[in-house]
């Protein structure tokens, strides 16, 4: 059993090392699955013999771009965007609120498109481009949501801001920012418990009337 | 401060906040987010039933599953040294014994190498019960109410007064148990440095308290246990005691000797982390025709655990508010097998206001006398409770601000006579009070030759920016621009500050820092000697005295004045409601709130608490409730799919307004906290305005449509 395990750094491709082990995966991970009955899966986790085998043909490789840097990975098939974000990649900007898509805490954008991460398994971004709160800013220059989201005041306890700008973002991307009213219904998945609606409003309205390339 | 700019629609005056810009990049870390090296993770099984006892945990298929380390419950759980001294009545001793306490109550908690493994492990553990009858319902047992610990009863002149005044209202209400759900979930990360050295990232509105009671707990010295949370996601009250799941993932942290990081799923914040009683009340209010009030009797009966007796006292507003010859105010608890609630923004007060409020807006209609007018004619001068002065009470003149804002004058008066677009349309009112207290304090306040200016004090800042007023305090005090100056918060290990709760922080930490600034510059005085200039380059003087830096430790507290005086701060809330005939959806329309709080510090987060806290009681108005399956004991609508807090759609612009009358009674600053009066009065104000559409008084919260529906001559 693997005793110490950095988590701030995340588990690429090339960090397994075992060739003969990748590619005995890689050929036979089809039948190994097939092979491991439920009764056969029992007995080798009875003997102490699953972490090895359970762990290898748990994983799969996910190549994804986040944030401009290409990552190649091996993540378990069941594990979400959210978590692979926070606990692998250490891209803890994007949060955790209820890990059911019922609060927008954890939205970020795939190929521009915002989704709920926690709604995501990691392998479904296999090949496409992932952008996260840490990924808006161009280095030291905040995004014009950013500015107005400070300067409007757009946040308190600030959990659920990485999910309102993401999500504030792609509303005006996609045109539904053209009236207080439609903001309010276009920004209504993401939850602010501290009640920053109505400058979350105002700074989304000042972004869109500014123009800005966004 | 110019009061016009203050209170401007829209405003975006003031400072923006000093750590807003983590905040917004995602660089801020809270609780669950340091991935310490060696990192596993915890997941915590709860009882299904909620009341017996746990007759066996069959763990085996767990234990065998992927990446686990450890399974514990009481029966393997290390004996913890604090346990054997709790007091009868205390917070959840987890994993002590076999005792089931309420549905929800931690019986097991699973660590694996990963999330995901621990999840799933966690879900092969079974456990059964031996399951005893039990009682979650506080409607069917109201008679077993008790005296709470303390402030159970008062009396002022004749308890009976009300029942013989010409006009009188006599009527029952209920508000629900609701819960915080801040959007942060409750985590920890718990790492053992040693056996008898403890660190922990936590979420937590108290870090010296968390330190304190963390060392208690696990018998080791209070200066050997570590408590970070810089950044806390909201809490709202919930984060105000050390809970199961902190002391699990500590204890499991042992077991596995490795740290342990667990943060709770959004159906565990509905149980494990307290929630605001569910709370049945009485009031009876009587008044002569020229609308004195002759008396005002309030019951009040909430919701408790079996292990602790929690009281809030809701009925006491009913002593505190209006000038009155006789008062009582009556408050009890109820024991139920539920988990044990806590502080929720504005306790006591947000609950029992909704009562009297809604009973004095009922009553003015009887009267036939505008709700603010009645207001005024019993306005109190003194303190009804004690007839001591108040430090500062500019109530009047928040009626006026919040009138003249809303349009108060031009509105229908009689229910239901306005329409807008086949809506009807109601406007209703509240007032709201908090004591404003102010709590020991200490600042260090370190000057550096490069003038730069460090402030550090234990408190934790769950959303409201307490950053922001301490670096403006500083930066006037010592004539500095905010950017030289840093406020470190967030860890045990600086000097000892008050939890954030209770809308005391201004008040305390902010005393502090002023304090320190100038007992910094009286030191800066002595290296320059007389005649120097008061706001002298700090930077020139340490260099010209071969300093690096000039540091003070200052200690800050109440004198005398709490004898003196009675203390609180005031709100007003003035709503417009839209109810539409055929569904009864409510829809705030229009909200102006109006804060007599001292002197604001900090104008743009000063206004943005305000609204946050009227838009939380738009949700206790219209949405929030908790509901029990009392065949389980369970809570049936743990998520925020069932459980429905306001979102963009539900929330109009919301106007915040200010007195800013400085308080100087209270402290140097004249500030006084904002964060409990945002909220409290605004769901009377709420049934209030949906009485004025529609003519239906909702006594029940929350009011949703099924109460509206049906109500005939209007629909």
């Amino acid at each position: 059993m693997e005793k110490e395990k950095n988590h701030s750094r995340p588990v690429e491709e090339s960090d397994v090392k075992d060739n003969s082990r990748r590619d005995f995966l890689k050929k036979s991970a089809l039948m190994t699955a097939v092979a491991l009955t439920p009764v056969a899966a029992a007995k080798a986790a009875e003997l102490h013999i699953d972490e090895r085998i359970a762990g290898a043909f748990e994983k799969m490789p996910l190549n994804v771009e986040i944030n401009g840097v290409a990552h190649n990975l091996m993540v378990e098939p069941r594990s979400t965007l959210l978590d692979i974000l926070r606990e692998q990649l250490d891209l803890t900007g994007t949060k955790k609120g209820c890990d059911l898509g019922q609060c927008g805490a954890c939205t970020v954008h795939v190929d521009g498109h915002r989704v709920n991460s926690c709604l995501t398994l990691g392998i479904m971004v296999n090949g496409k481009k992932v952008t996260t709160i840490e990924g808006l800013a161009k280095g030291n220059q905040l995004h014009p949501m950013q500015e107005a989201f400070l300067k409007h005041d757009g946040f308190q306890c600030g959990y659920c801001t990485p999910g309102q700008i993401m999500s504030a973002v792609a509303c005006v991307r996609e045109g539904h920012a053209n009236s207080e009213h439609e903001i309010r219904e276009y920004m209504s998945g993401n939850i602010c418990r501290c009640g920053a609606y109505p400058n979350i409003v105002n700074a989304i309205q000042e972004v869109k009337e500014g123009g800005m390339a966004i | 401060m110019n009061k016009r700019t203050l209170n401007h629609p829209k405003s975006t005056t003031g400072t923006s906040r000093v750590d807003g810009r983590l905040k917004v990049t995602g660089g801020a870390k809270y609780a669950a987010e340091f991935n310490v090296k060696g990192l596993a993770y915890g997941v915590l099984v709860g009882a299904t039933i909620a009341k017996g006892s746990i007759r066996s945990i069959d763990s085996k298929k767990a234990e065998n599953a992927p990446g686990v380390l450890a399974v514990i419950s009481h029966l393997n759980c290390p004996k913890i040294p604090g346990y054997a001294a709790e007091p009868a009545k205390a917070p959840i001793k987890i994993f002590y014994d076999d005792k089931v306490l309420y549905n929800g109550h931690a019986v097991a908690l699973l660590i694996a190498d990963t999330f995901e493994r621990a999840q799933y492990a966690a879900s092969l553990i079974k456990v059964e019960y031996n399951a005893q009858k039990h009682i979650t319902s506080l409607k069917d047992n109201l008679g077993s109410a008790v005296a709470p610990p303390s402030d159970a009863e008062f009396k002022k002149g004749n308890p009976d007064a009300w029942q013989s005044a010409p006009f009188k209202v006599e009527q029952e209400y209920i508000l629900p148990s609701e819960v915080h759900n801040p959007m942060e979930l409750h985590a920890i990360v718990a790492r053992w440095d040693a056996p008898d050295k403890l660190t922990v990232w936590d979420k937590t509105q108290g870090v010296k308290d968390t330190q304190s009671n963390l060392a208690r707990i696990f018998g080791i010295p209070v200066e050997n246990v570590q408590v970070h949370s810089k950044y806390v996601g909201g809490a709202f009250g919930s984060a105000l005691q050390v809970w199961q799941h902190e002391v699990a993932a500590i204890i499991g942290a042992k077991v596995v000797k490795r740290p342990v990081k667990l943060m709770l799923t959004r159906a565990d914040m509905f149980t494990s982390v307290g929630y605001r009683p569910l709370t049945w009340q009485k009031i009876g209010i009587g008044a002569a025709a020229d609308g004195k009030l002759v008396g005002i009797s309030h019951w009040a009966t909430g919701q408790t655990s079996t292990y602790e007796d929690f009281a809030e006292s809701p009925a006491d507003v009913s002593r505190q508010l209006y000038a009155c010859a006789n008062l009582y105010t009556n408050n009890k608890i109820l024991s139920l097998d539920v988990g044990s609630p806590i502080w929720m923004r504005g306790p006591g007060y947000a609950t029992g206001t909704f009562a009297l409020e809604s009973a004095m807006d009922e009553l003015s209609y009887q009267l036939n006398i505008d709700p603010v007018e009645l207001r005024l004619i019993n306005y109190a001068e003194t303190d009804p409770e004690t007839g001591k002065p108040y430090s500062g009470k500019s109530l009047r003149e928040a009626y006026k601000m919040g009138a003249e804002n809303i349009g108060w004058h031009s509105r229908p008066k009689k229910p239901g006579s306005m329409t807008e677009d086949g809506w009807l349309v109601g406007y209703g009112m509240s007032t709201g009070m908090f004591q404003a207290d102010r709590e020991p304090a200490t600042v260090k306040a370190t000057m550096n030759d490069d003038g730069s200016l460090i402030l550090q004090t234990a408190v934790s800042d769950i959303g409201p920016g307490t950053a922001t007023p301490m670096v403006l305090i500083a930066s006037e005090t010592m004539g500095i621009p905010i950017e030289n100056i840093r406020f470190d918060l967030g860890d045990s290990a600086y000097p000892n500050a008050p939890q954030q709760g209770g809308s005391t922080i201004v008040s305390s930490v902010g005393s502090a820092v002023y304090l320190a600034c100038i007992a910094l510059k009286e030191k800066f005085q002595q290296l320059i000697g007389n005649g120097g200039t008061d706001k002298p380059d700090y930077a020139a003087v340490l260099k010209q005295h071969n300093l690096v830096k000039l540091e003070v430790v200052t200690d800050s507290k109440a004198g005398t004045e709490v004898d003196k005086y009675v203390m609180y701060s005031w709100s007003v809330h003035f709503i417009k409601v839209l109810v539409n005939p055929l569904t009864g959806v409510v829809k705030v329309d229009k909200a102006t709130c109006v804060a007599d709080s001292g002197r604001i510090i900090s104008p743009k987060t000063a206004r943005s608490q305000i609204i946050g806290g009227a838009i939380m009681g738009i949700g206790m108005a219209l949405m929030e409730e908790t509901v029990i399956d009392h065949r389980y004991g369970k809570v049936m609508n743990a998520s925020f799919g069932d459980y429905h807090v306001p979102v963009q759609a539900d929330i109009p612009q919301i106007e915040a307004l200010f007195v800013n009358e400085p308080d100087l009674n209270i402290n140097p600053l004249g500030a006084k906290g904002m964060g409990e009066i945002s909220l409290i009065g605004m769901a009377a104000a709420v049934a209030n305005a949906v009485y004025n559409a529609t003519g239906k008084r909702v006594t029940e919260l929350p009011i949703t449509p099924d109460k509206l529906v049906g109500w005939g001559e209007l629909s």
